[in-house]
């Protein structure tokens, strides 16, 4: 386990920009800020146009952390309290999730939530309640 | 412009996931770990985020256009089924163990942790996993039908 430090400002300001991304993308090009979306229409591309703007998005968001070292002088933190077996693991099942559940944290959770959309409050309960599940058991179950 | 534009809603997204703590593992685990070393921040990442996108899309979804695009490319279903619950259920085990959600490994990429790309390419190997199986299920529908 790994202690973090409650970071209610800088988290809110990110929130906040969070939402500026998914706002702006909206606004210009009519889409859903969704990271399971937008890489699925990577994996599986539906025409040149379609397949472009997605590339773009993607390379904004992997030069998120340098701007943030521009604007700050630090990197964002990774602490990854889990082993490489977890994270295999984690991954592979959160790969088949958001595909059957079309959609995670930013399509349903911010993007669908904000929409009021029925699905997308009934997937973010889902897995903020699974998650938690999960958590609870290799924490204080399986005591990991 | 489309790709600029594009590039910079990615960018500022990036920032803001990167500014939040949703890309640390730790943070994220915190956050769900109420009965132990509990760290309420991604409260205030959701709550921004969603605040900030539910007045924005009100402003915006009221135009009859995008500024470049045709038209408004949004989900319209709103029933709830099997795939949707089950697969978000899914998701969330799969967060909970590894501390990654996409939205926050994405972005994570460009600091070059070696753990972000483990954890990226798991999640590729099951989206294209879950893809095929997906076909595999709707064909079999298909023959039925």
């Amino acid at each position: 386990m790994i202690e973090t430090v409650f970071t209610p400002l800088q988290s809110l300001t990110g929130g906040a920009l969070i939402g500026l991304g998914a706002v702006i993308l909206m606004a210009t090009m009519g889409r859903i800020m969704g990271a399971t979306g937008i890489l699925a229409g990577i994996l599986q591309p539906n025409g040149m146009s379609d397949w472009s703007w997605r590339v773009a998005v993607l390379l904004g968001m992997v030069t998120g952390p340098a701007l943030m070292q521009l604007l700050t002088g630090d990197l964002p933190e990774i602490q990854v309290p889990v082993s490489t077996l977890m994270l295999v693991i984690g991954g592979f099942l959160v790969g088949i999730g958001v595909t059957f559940g079309a959609g995670c944290t930013s399509g349903h959770g911010v993007c669908g939530m904000a929409r009021l959309s029925p699905r997308s409050i009934a997937a973010t309960i889902t897995f903020m309640i699974t998650t938690g599940i999960t958590v609870y058991v290799i924490r204080h179950v399986l005591g990991a | 412009m489309r790709l600029i534009i594009s590039y910079l809603s990615g960018l500022i997204f990036g920032l803001g996931i990167s500014l939040s703590g949703m890309a640390n593992p730790a943070k994220v685990i915190n956050f769900f770990d109420v009965a132990g070393i509990w760290d309420p921040s991604l409260a205030f990442v959701m709550g921004g985020a969603v605040i900030v996108t539910f007045i924005g899309y009100r402003v915006v979804l009221k135009r009859p256009a995008p500024a470049l695009s045709d038209s408004f490319q949004l989900p319209t279903r709103r029933d709830l089924d099997l795939p949707l619950i089950g697969g978000s259920a899914v998701f969330g085990v799969g967060w909970g163990i590894a501390g990654f959600c996409p939205g926050g490994a994405l972005p994570a990429l460009g600091t070059g942790n070696i753990n972000v790309f483990i954890f990226t390419a798991a999640l590729l190997a099951g989206i294209v996993a879950a893809k095929i199986l997906q076909s595999t299920l709707f064909n079999r529908g298909q023959a039925k039908a």
